[in-house]
């Protein structure tokens, strides 16, 4: 595997936007050609050389394979945005944490945050895996701001929690969190799988008309326009097993009279005044 | 191409179209000075002149687009709305240009820079409510290149509407007068007359003979009255009308009865202006001009047995001489609706679900803006494909109509010249048609339709016809003596144009070698080189004087309702850049003694 590694130079000020980091980009290029890639800093345009060291040094010059290409990001990269976006293949490593747009739009390959991940990670993602370990922040495999199609293939795992708008627009792929949610996960979802390991605060599917929502604890405060269906043991989402007791909701009747949305729910309804039973 | 010092331009050899002078294809020298069109330069004159060599191009009057969503509160509405319009469709800056972005709903210096790039060099914006005059001018100011004038918003504005009622023709021509003048407007829209006020309660009109709530006005009267109006005033433009029912299953037989009403007023176009020779009379015929017929053409009598109304539309037309369309195409792909229509954007969200916004315009009018998209694999858009290109193909005299897309409610302006593709070759209808469903032809005549338009019949379509109905001839749409030097150069032979190479045609279209503006280069092969800036036209007309007082203490009166006082009401010219007022002087409106 050819390992590429970029060690950050120092604290960065203003945001780097640095959609030119990304495997099959990478792959083929000398250190120089790396080096002399262009990424934005407020409006000045600076060679990605300004910001990282770049270590070829494990990398095999023959190997021009996208697939095989393997970015190892060492150092604070919290204030770099938009890494891996676009990206179809190879492999990125990210030691710390990420900035924004961390994988947004990305179609392959995969990368893995050991930390936390800023907003709008894995937008309108298309497919491959994006594996964040410590926290996800807004708007996480969400649609771009005002469009209501969003993620429609691929995985984003986190290990941690994340907040508002996780999986807004989705229509397809699946998000998998191991923590809490906060508000609007799965806002105007139409396919695809939103697993929520923890409990969620409110507007859980707000306007979703299909695809699947499933939260093993709590929802603090629930959309009005579901209904509970039915309560089912030990339901499977694909290959996701939940253990277990689920009630199941349809919704949001708030968008229309026939709404496709399926929403699982195990932990009591803290506020359950604000569901609707049949 | 010599460099240019001085202010002459010739552009050599070209084909040129230019229907209004009756020149077919021929091969003739233009020549531009100061820029307006001249017979002749004199030889130390053609030494420093900049020089386009147009041997084996088609050479046409820079476009005209008589109605387009470019300016004012809603196309704003829409930009703010559609951030996803915006976020892949970016133009950077340039030495000379500005960045911009929007593919519906791009921001003014894009839209300039695109219609400039396109071969564009004139451009009216459609809708501008009064109350949003400022805000329409603002934006016009901001935008480059174009020369451009806005049509205001009067078909459910309550002091017509109550002048209407009382019968009182004459004092509405009074107030539509200080309107126009007062507002900077060019003519007179008219939208889905009397059914926006009742929207303001949730209700709608749905015929023509239907009083509306409190002012118990029809929409015949309005249109009639609206029509009369503008022809006692004599202004450049006839009415321009988006009809009752629009978007709905069915309307054709409504808008066909709404284009009879003002069937029996005589259209007189009184504007004092010096008018640029033309072979054909370049005074306007019509006495109503129907906007986006596409959206009034619907046939069946739900979305289940939906099919195209253009037929019955189309027979109307054809058979009179009042009325000029334009044909509001869908080319497929995303959309914007914007309208002051406020219950057909309802109606539109009901259907898609979409975010939408409306807003009541105080006492004037409303408006609607929605996301839409026309997908090849719907049966409603394919055949609403089919039908925008029907009107155009089956109106026998191409002088009765004006290629639009309604930009950007049928689809964006950029796809002009894939619309034009489809109007002259049969091979890119066919080709279309296989691609999206099947209703396009099964339940629209153009599968049947072998019309292949000329290039001169798209000089008719995109540049005579539209001046001339917008009554802008005088400067506009054609290429005679004392004409505007607006150019576009085509890297089209017509000797060689092959019909069967669609994607070429319409990549030819969309790039014009030149785009000349007032004899000067504003863009060579979409990329733009010169930024002028463009004119602002507005009408002056002017009714009796004593009327003008009598209507003007109840105007007064008339603005305890209004949030703005009277003194702040007026646009005042400085907010125009290179205004250019057209005087309308009608004796006989000028001489209006009270009944």
């Amino acid at each position: 595997m050819a390992e590429i590694i970029l060690r950050c130079k120092g604290s960065i000020g203003i945001m780097v936007e640095a959609e030119v980091i990304r495997p099959d980009l990478f792959a083929g290029k000398k250190k120089e050609e790396i080096e002399e890639l262009l990424v934005w800093q407020g409006p000045k345009p600076l060679p990605l050389s300004e910001f990282f060291d770049v270590d070829v040094s494990r990398a095999i010059p023959s190997d021009t394979r996208p697939e095989e290409a393997n970015i190892l990001i060492e150092g604070d990269v919290s204030r770099v945005k938009r890494i891996g976006q676009g990206m179809k293949d190879g492999r990125i490593e990210i030691c710390g944490c990420a900035g924004m747009h961390l994988g947004a739009e990305m179609a392959g390959g995969s990368i893995l945050v050991r930390g936390d991940a800023g907003s709008w990670a894995g937008m309108g993602m298309l497919g491959g895996m994006l594996h964040i370990l410590g926290n996800g922040a807004d708007h996480v495999g969400s649609a771009y701001r005002g469009s209501w199609r969003g993620m429609t293939g691929g995985e984003i795992q986190i290990g941690g929690s994340a907040r508002s708008q996780l999986g807004g627009g989705l229509a397809g792929g699946r998000i998998l969190v191991a923590g809490n949610v906060e508000n609007f996960c799965g806002i105007r979802q139409s396919g695809g799988l939103i697993l929520v390991k923890g409990s969620a605060l409110r507007g859980v599917g707000t306007e979703m008309n299909g695809g699947t929502i499933a939260v093993c604890k709590a929802i603090k405060q629930f959309s009005p326009g579901f209904v509970e269906t039915s309560r089912e043991e030990n339901v499977l989402l694909g290959e996701v097993q939940l253990e277990g007791w689920f009630g199941k909701f349809t919704g949001d009747y708030a968008l229309g009279k026939n709404p496709k949305g399926r929403l699982y729910c195990q932990g009591g309804l803290e506020d359950a005044g604000n569901a609707q039973f049949r | 191409m010599a460099a240019a010092t001085n202010n002459t331009t010739i552009i050599r050899n070209g084909h040129v179209f230019d229907p209004l002078n009756e020149i077919n294809g021929d091969i003739k020298d233009i020549f531009i000075k100061d820029g307006k069109v001249v017979s002749s330069l004199t030889s130390a004159e053609q030494r420093d002149a900049t020089i386009i060599d147009a041997t084996g191009k088609t050479v046409m009057p820079g476009g005209v687009d008589s109605h387009s969503h470019v300016a004012g509160a809603k196309v704003n509405a829409g930009r703010l709305m559609r951030p996803e319009d915006h976020y892949k469709s970016v133009r950077t800056r340039t030495a000379l240009t500005h960045s911009g972005s929007g593919y519906t709903v791009p921001s003014v210096y894009k839209q300039g820079y695109d219609y400039a790039a396109m071969g564009y060099t004139t451009v009216f914006e459609a809708a501008m409510p009064p109350l949003e005059a400022r805000h329409t001018h603002e934006e016009m100011r901001s935008t480059p290149i174009l020369d451009m004038g806005a049509y205001l918003v009067l078909g459910n504005n309550w002091f017509v509407m109550r002048c209407l009622k009382e019968g009182d023709v004459e004092k509405a021509a009074a107030y539509v007068a200080w309107m126009m003048r007062t507002h900077k407007a060019y003519g007179i829209k008219c939208v889905n007359p009397a059914g926006v006020e009742n929207w303001g309660w949730a209700k709608n009109v749905h015929g023509l003979d239907e009083p509306n709530i409190h002012f118990e006005v029809t929409s015949r009267e309005i249109i009639h009255g609206l029509a009369e109006v503008n022809e006692l005033l004599g202004l450049p433009m006839s009415l321009h009308l988006h009809t009752n029912n629009l978007g709905h299953p069915g309307n054709w037989e409504i808008t066909r009865d709404s284009l009879a009403i003002p069937s029996d007023i005589k259209p007189s176009q009184k504007t004092q202006v010096e008018w640029a020779e033309t072979k054909m009379n370049s005074r306007r015929k019509q006495s109503v001009y129907l906007a986006h017929a596409q959206f009034s053409a619907f046939g069946g009598s739900s979305w289940r047995d939906f099919q195209s109304g253009v037929a019955g539309l189309v027979d109307y037309v054809n058979k009179s001489d009042h009325v000029v369309i334009d044909n509001g195409a869908v080319p497929f792909g995303p959309a914007t609706a914007m309208t002051g229509d406020g219950p057909a954007i309802h109606d539109l969200y009901m259907l898609s679900g979409q975010k939408w916004s409306n807003t009541d315009v105080e006492m004037e009018c409303g408006s609607g803006v929605i996301p839409f998209v026309y997908l090849k694999s719907s049966p409603i858009s394919s055949i609403q494909w089919a039908m925008g290109l029907e009107l155009l193909l089956l109106i026998n005299d191409p002088w009765k109509t004006i290629m639009t897309t309604d930009h950007p409610n049928g689809g964006v302006f950029t796809e002009y010249p894939q619309v034009m593709t489809w109007l002259m070759s049969k091979k890119a209808r066919d080709d279309t048609a296989k691609e999206c469903h099947k209703w396009a032809y099964d339940k629209s005549s153009l599968g049947g339709v072998d019309r292949q338009m000329s290039l001169y019949e798209m000089a008719i379509l995109t540049r005579a016809n539209p001046a001339r109905t917008i009554g802008m001839a005088h400067r506009k749409g054609h290429l005679g003596i004392g004409a505007d030097g607006d150019v576009t150069v085509y890297d089209i032979d017509p000797c060689k144009l092959n019909l069967n190479d669609t994607a070429a045609l319409t990549a030819r279209l969309a790039r014009p070698d030149f785009t000349v503006k007032d004899g000067r280069i504003v863009a060579r092969k979409g990329e733009i080189v010169a930024v002028p800036e463009g004119r602002r036209y507005y009408c002056r007309p002017y009714v009796d004087d004593a009327l003008e007082k009598e209507m003007l203490s109840d105007v007064k009166d008339w603005f305890k309702y209004y949030t703005v006082g009277f003194a702040n009401y007026p646009v005042p010219e400085k907010y125009l850049k290179n205004p250019v007022a057209i005087p309308v002087h009608n004796a006989e409106a000028e001489a209006l003694a009270r009944r």
